[in-house]
């Protein structure tokens, strides 16, 4: 058992070094890239939202909340949408080793875990230059990356294991997270919404994982959170019935299909 | 018998393969075949084999494509999922369906061992002992820093190789790695394997060759079609195995003789197969209209090698077509023919090459190979 458990270690950790060597190669900022490109994309939109169409004006550091929420929101499609080709990806290795299936996945999700920490680096710097301080809060800033962690993995594993029988799903997951962009406030502030709606918004768990962190970055009055707007108890718990749903049945549906994966991919 | 500890034990193995008429790899084929029940058909691979591999053996599995051979080994290495029937491993196993599995081209030779070694189950701590005795086996010490995909095929397979013998595990499994690289590369394959003879280590080895069945298995399987139809004794089963390769593939042989049709020379012969020493007859006809007066043909084997040849020489023919008869002083296997014809001023007209096949089968002798049956014989002396 620690034979297996040292091995597959050993495998995950070579997986994730070439994925990290092979994707930047041959561009001359190498790993700067997976923090210049969220910043560019931030930067076009905090010119968009503070000059041309002035929604976030009023809302106190609005570029910092609008630049973490870039930064979680790439690291969710990174994750969904690198992780559900993986496993085709690697079918030259499915086809003729017989390492854990699960491993190929973990491993596409912890390279986009790690761009993700290298980002939240610049957002700490950010935040810091835009006046905002750390606090005790920050501390629970993990657990809610680790929640968002948990809910990109089930998603990758089960559509990962859907992509090997149907090529369709990478086009449909990518009109999904398009319209999701949207959907989850990553840019419109959730203070846009008129309050009656914002229940329904809650419902959806990247809303709740967004807005929970940015009032754990940000800590001042004016958060709006699944906590403080939400009354009805099923609603608050809907995005976590919905998260521990979408993980079991990803989950269990890569497991009851890996066997299968080296015919079919 | 001596008690003997069983390595791995396959009990009734069944493995099918659904082959849908299209493979519905898009959303609208899926419900389109749900509605139209798609009419799939499925291929029995395999068909109840069962066998045991003792410890300490070297275990060879022989079959022609498509007989099996590699799905009976990916089931044993855990990569399909049996249908039915059971697998039992006795110890660790170190599968080499192919060697250098994961090599990614845009990586350096250096960080290719270590990705190949995590797959094969070492830890990168077990790989930095390794490395430089595997850098050196490999031969390609200052090549170690460029990219894989600036390697030649050479390199890169001496550099999986030596990466595959470093595997010390209860149980290894080939597929066909002596068929892969230059002589020299093959005689050290050979001498790698000679050594895990020597050393009583558990081997399972799928080979087309059967002088590596016969030199080096203790024990050997042939596979038919999915099924087990020799087993044990490593001459008997290669017996088996050349016996089946006898009739000459049929979909070739079609094509063979539908090429010939379209061709301005026809030949023929007096059979398909031939017995070791037999005469073949062989008769190569072309149109009146064409004023041949030179005929030549030979004889090559399936790798190209110019075995035989003969011509008419500076004697004019006539006539419209010739007809040979050679003695088949050749080894067993596959052979082609070739045809030429000349006119008066010595211009060739037209010529073909592998214009038909023929092959050559013998009752099987572990004493003899090659191409060739020449004449022969030994003596032993003690020198003082």
């Amino acid at each position: 058992m620690r034979y297996l458990h040292s091995r597959n270690r050993a495998i995950l950790s070579e997986m994730v070094r070439t994925d990290f060597k092979v994707r930047y190669q041959g561009s001359v900022l190498g790993y700067l890239w997976a923090i210049l490109k969220p910043l560019f994309i931030f930067a076009v939109l905090y010119i968009l939202f503070v000059y041309i169409a002035p929604i976030g004006k009023d809302i106190p550091h609005f570029g910092i909340s609008l630049l973490l929420g870039i930064v979680l929101w790439n690291f969710f499609s990174e994750t969904t949408m690198i992780g559900a080709t993986s496993i085709v990806a690697h079918g030259d290795l499915i086809r003729k080793i017989s390492i854990p299936r699960y491993l190929v996945v973990v491993a596409s999700s912890v390279s986009a875990m790690i761009n993700l920490s290298l980002s939240m680096v610049v957002v700490i710097i950010f935040a810091f230059l835009n006046g905002v301080y750390p606090s005790v809060s920050w501390l629970l800033i993990p657990i809610v990356i680790f929640e968002f962690y948990i809910f990109s993995l089930g998603l990758a594993f089960g559509l990962s294991a859907l992509y090997v029988k149907f090529r369709d799903i990478t086009y449909i997951w990518e009109v999904f997270l398009q319209a999701g962009f949207y959907a989850s406030m990553v840019l419109i502030p959730m203070q846009a919404v008129p309050e009656k709606y914002r229940d329904w918004f809650f419902i959806n768990p990247v809303v709740q994982i967004l807005q929970d962190a940015r009032a754990l970055l940000i800590p001042t009055a004016d958060n709006i959170t699944i906590w403080n707007t939400v009354e009805s108890l099923t609603i608050r718990l809907a995005p976590f019935i919905l998260i521990t749903l979408i993980c079991v049945f990803g989950f269990y549906y890569f497991k009851s299909r890996s066997k299968y994966f080296a015919e079919e991919v | 018998m001596s008690e003997r500890e069983i390595a791995i034990s396959v009990k009734d193995i069944h493995k099918n393969f659904i082959l849908p008429q299209h493979k519905n790899t898009s959303l609208k084929q899926a419900a389109v075949n749900i509605v139209r029940k798609n009419n799939v058909t499925t291929q029995k691979v395999l068909d109840g084999v069962s066998f045991d591999v003792y410890k300490g053996e070297f275990f060879g599995i022989v079959g022609r494509n498509g007989s099996g051979k590699s799905t009976l080994l990916k089931l044993i290495a855990g990569v399909y999922t049996p249908a039915s029937g059971s697998i039992e491993m006795n110890g660790g196993l170190t599968p080499f369906i192919e060697l250098g599995v994961g090599f990614n081209q845009e990586l350096s030779g250096r960080d290719n061992v270590f990705l190949n070694g995590a797959l094969l189950g070492y830890t990168r701590k077990q790989m930095e002992a390794m490395y430089d005795e595997i850098v050196e086996f490999a031969e390609i010490e200052e090549h170690m820093d460029k990219k894989l995909k600036n390697y030649s095929s050479g390199m890169q397979v001496r550099l999986a190789f030596s990466i595959a013998i470093k595997a010390k595990n209860d149980i290894l499994i080939f597929d066909e790695v002596l068929a892969v690289g230059d002589e020299a590369f093959q005689k050290k394959c050979m001498a790698v394997f000679r050594e895990y003879r020597k050393n009583k280590q558990t081997v399972i080895l799928v080979t087309h060759s059967m002088e590596n069945v016969t030199t080096l298995c203790s024990r050997a399987l042939m596979l038919e079609d999915g099924k087990i139809v020799a087993t044990g004794d490593v001459r008997k089963v290669a017996a088996a195995y050349q016996k089946s390769n006898l009739p000459l593939d049929s979909t070739t042989d079609e094509k063979m003789s539908k090429n010939a049709k379209q061709k301005m020379i026809n030949i023929s012969g007096n059979n398909k197969a031939y017995k070791m020493g037999e005469t073949m007859k062989i008769t190569m006809g072309w149109p009146s209209s064409e004023k041949v007066a030179w005929a030549g043909v030979a004889i090559s084997g399936v790798n190209g090698e110019y075995v035989f040849g003969t011509n008419t020489g500076v004697v004019k023919i006539k006539g419209n077509s010739i007809s040979y008869d050679v003695d088949l002083n050749l080894g067993p296997g596959d052979y082609y023919l070739t045809a030429a014809i000349k006119d008066l001023d010595d211009n060739l007209i037209e010529s073909y090459e592998k214009i038909a096949t023929f092959s050559v089968y013998s009752d099987y002798d572990p004493r003899i190979g090659g191409l060739t049956r020449m004449k022969y014989k030994y003596a032993t002396s003690e020198k003082s």
